[in-house]
């Protein structure tokens, strides 16, 4: 797109994967979508991320399946060894759990175990997230036990932009690609991508320069740390922010170039904090910056329990921008 | 053909076209279901199935309202229409027995006796809840009334219930436990599993598909390979039956004999109730895929008012006698979402507790 071409219209999140995926199937033939409820007659999807696909593209290419996750991800295992570059749908990121075998000793395994003679360049997308008062078995953030896994990448976008370029790297990769959507953010209007746009995938994105301190977030988290930029500001605390976008594998690059810099780093994730990404990236920085770092890095995670239903248990249980406030503040005090 | 066939089935389902019992609700032509040599309710049970369908219709009614008035906010799947399924199965059942049910189970959980405050209490976030609030509607657990778990995960209602059985059947306790469960979750592996396992086993389980005709925005035709469910315990060598589970007499024919069975060490039996979902998948969904004239037909038939007049015009209730119990039910109602609202919130300190037996870790 030219830079004189009239500024597109806002969309938002869900629009932008809507388009990633109808862009992909326009281009690349061997492109299919496969899921519970994602073809029209099932209304495109349960909240319409696949809306549109069917109708337009068949469905023989875009089809609803039934409620039986080990075959949807088995079938997309199966169609990537042949040629095909399915984009599966797993409704809730908690439902994976029930195709375990499959994305993880298979999808993530093939290229490995049969010596490089096949591969499986399958997307997963998945849609999780705290907020809706759904509970225990709805909302998880799971993204650790897969980046823990080796032979899938992991990516949780929170921008219609980066969801776009995204979902078309994922879609490219030939390797296997979990792509994390957040439910409560899906609706909110930006800037969109252009047509054809890549985000690479393990290339983080600095939303905010600053010298005091190294915000790293990704998915709902990172508009908890942009609305905690202004109150740092506010305190005399210059905030640098990161949008890691990719998980697995991560941008070390870009992250260890900040945090060189400012010497302290705050890693904020909705998933619950023992053993997650956070305590990978606390671990790397402090194994190659140990005596640059001015404080322990600081780890902000969901509460170590299962998702609580109560509203006000719900609200405790995810990082908000008071705690990265707080936590950004400690460290530049320590 | 789809799930309304009625062609013959290697199932057990009965397709014999005798005439209909007095009293009868079902069709037999549309369901298969010969009722002549079946148990038939006697008058106090036929009072109790209607009070517990009763309950469940007005505990619906009630739920949507609280929730649009934005007086208790919770994700939502209506049990509208399917009344009848656990309350013909539960006057078979005392409170020993246990049930497995699944985030549409609101009604499962009532039929089988959860008390209406600590349900109200649950669903409003409180710490009087069932769980304290930290379960909410998707996962009541109510060990009292047998109410061992609600899953949110199609189809995990049924391994579990084989090991609740299991121990009934180390124990030799004498209890049975039902499995609830919809037509989309036969479709899950977890199905294949428990039924083969609970018949390898001859566990004293009865699975309860409650077959309402869609799998969220899905519909039976389109993801399920079986002429009927019920024909898929043939493959697993147990009896299955295909039930008109929107007649209270056929369905507490169906079940008396499973639990019969279960509980005399003759196994599991898997039971289809072919039933039909009022609503959309979940409160807001405006349910645009479903067919208007099916839904409507259906909700023509409504089961509710159908039982009733039929208790009057059978002489087994007056009017009168039913008007006092549907009052009470709102009465219980009003106390219970009143107790629920004054109740406290639960602490942020429940958030490390039951996470391990000593708090977290
Ligand atoms: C393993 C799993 N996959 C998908 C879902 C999302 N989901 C919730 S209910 C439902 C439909 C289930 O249909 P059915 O089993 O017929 O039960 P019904 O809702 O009709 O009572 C789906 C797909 C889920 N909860 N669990
Ligand atoms: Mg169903």
């Amino acid at each position: 797109m030219s830079a004189t071409t009239k500024k597109a219209a806002k969309e938002n999140i869900l629009q932008a994967i809507n388009r990633a995926l109808a862009d992909a199937m326009e281009s690349d033939d061997s492109v299919l979508v496969l899921g519970e409820d994602v073809a029209d007659p099932e209304e495109g999807g349960v909240v319409g991320v696949t809306r549109g696909l069917s109708t337009r593209f068949g469905e023989q290419r875009v089809r609803s399946t039934p409620i039986s996750e080990q075959a949807i991800i088995g079938a997309a295992i199966g169609a990537s060894l042949v040629g095909f570059k399915p984009v599966a749908e797993i409704m809730l990121m908690n439902f994976t759990t029930v195709a375990m075998d499959m994305i993880v000793n298979h999808a993530a395994k093939l290229r490995f175990m049969s010596g490089g003679q096949t591969h499986v360049p399958i997307v997963i997308r998945t849609m999780t997230g705290t907020g809706f008062g759904t509970g225990g078995q709805h909302c998880d953030y799971l993204e650790a036990w897969f980046a823990h896994t080796a032979g899938i990448k992991v990516v949780a976008p929170s921008s219609p932009r980066d969801a776009y370029g995204l979902m078309r790297s994922a879609i490219d990769d030939p390797d296997p690609v979990l792509f994390i959507e957040n439910l409560p953010t899906y609706w909110l209007p930006d800037e969109p991508a252009e047509k054809g746009f890549r985000v690479p995938l393990g290339k983080a994105n600095v939303l905010a320069e600053g010298r005091d301190v190294t915000i790293i977030a990704y998915a709902r988290m990172v508009n908890e740390a942009k609305a905690a930029l202004p109150k740092l500001a506010e305190a005399g605390i210059s905030a640098e922010l990161i949008d890691l976008r990719s998980i697995a594998p991560w941008d070390q690059e870009t992250v260890l170039a900040s945090v060189a810099r400012t010497g302290r780093a705050v890693v904020v994730h909705e998933a619950v904090t023992p053993f997650g990404v956070g305590a990978e990236i606390s671990a790397v920085l402090h194994e190659k910056l140990f005596r640059q770092l001015h404080a322990p890095v600081k780890r902000l995670g969901g509460a170590f329990c299962p998702v609580p239903f109560s509203k006000p248990l719900e609200t405790a249980f995810a990082p908000q921008a008071a705690d990265i406030v707080a936590a950004a503040q400690a460290l530049v005090a320590a | 053909m789809g799930a309304n066939g009625t062609d013959a089935s290697p199932a057990q389902t009965c397709d014999s076209r005798n005439s209909t019992p007095p009293g009868r609700v079902a069709d037999i032509a549309k369901t298969g279901v010969d009722m002549t040599d079946k148990a038939v309710p006697d008058a106090a049970t036929q009072r109790d199935i209607y009070r517990r369908m009763a309950l469940i219709k007005a505990n619906d009614e009630r739920s949507r309202k609280v929730i649009h008035a934005g007086r208790v906010v919770m994700p939502y799947y209506s049990p509208r229409g399917q009344e009848v399924i656990p309350s013909a199965i539960s006057v078979n059942l005392t409170d020993d027995d246990y049930i497995c049910t699944i985030y549409r189970g609101t009604h499962d959980m009532l039929a089988k006796g959860v008390p209406l405050r600590d349900l109200w209490a649950e669903l409003a976030g409180r710490v009087t809840g069932t769980c304290k609030g930290k379960g909410g509607p998707m996962h009541i657990t109510h060990p009292k009334s047998g109410v061992m778990v609600t899953t949110g995960i199609v189809g995990s209602s049924m391994p579990i219930a084989n090991g609740l059985a299991w121990g009934s059947q180390l124990k030799g306790d004498g209890r049975v436990t039902v499995a609830y469960f919809g037509d989309g979750a036969s479709n899950i592996g977890a199905f294949h599993e428990s039924l083969n396992m609970a018949s390898v086993w001859k566990l004293p389980v009865i699975f309860v598909c409650q077959n309402n005709e869609w799998g969220e925005h899905t519909s039976y035709e389109k993801a399920t390979s079986a002429r009927q469910i019920a024909d898929r315990a043939h493959g697993y060598s147990m009896p299955g039956v295909r039930v008109d589970g929107n007649d209270p007499f056929a369905m507490y024919a169906a079940a008396k004999e499973a639990i019969d069975r279960a509980r005399a060490g003759g196994g599991p039996t898997l039971i289809e109730a072919m039933t039909y979902r009022f609503h959309g998948h979940v409160l807001g969904d405006a349910d645009a895929y479903m067919d208007k004239a099916r839904k409507q037909a259906a909700i023509d038939a409504d089961p509710v008012p159908r039982f009733r007049t039929l208790l009057i015009d059978t002489g087994v209730a007056t009017e009168a006698e039913l008007a006092a119990m549907e009052a009470e039910i709102e009465a219980a109602l009003d106390d219970a979402i009143e107790y629920a609202l004054a109740s406290a919130w639960p602490g942020v300190e429940e958030l490390s507790r039951d996470v391990f037996a000593q708090g977290a870790v």
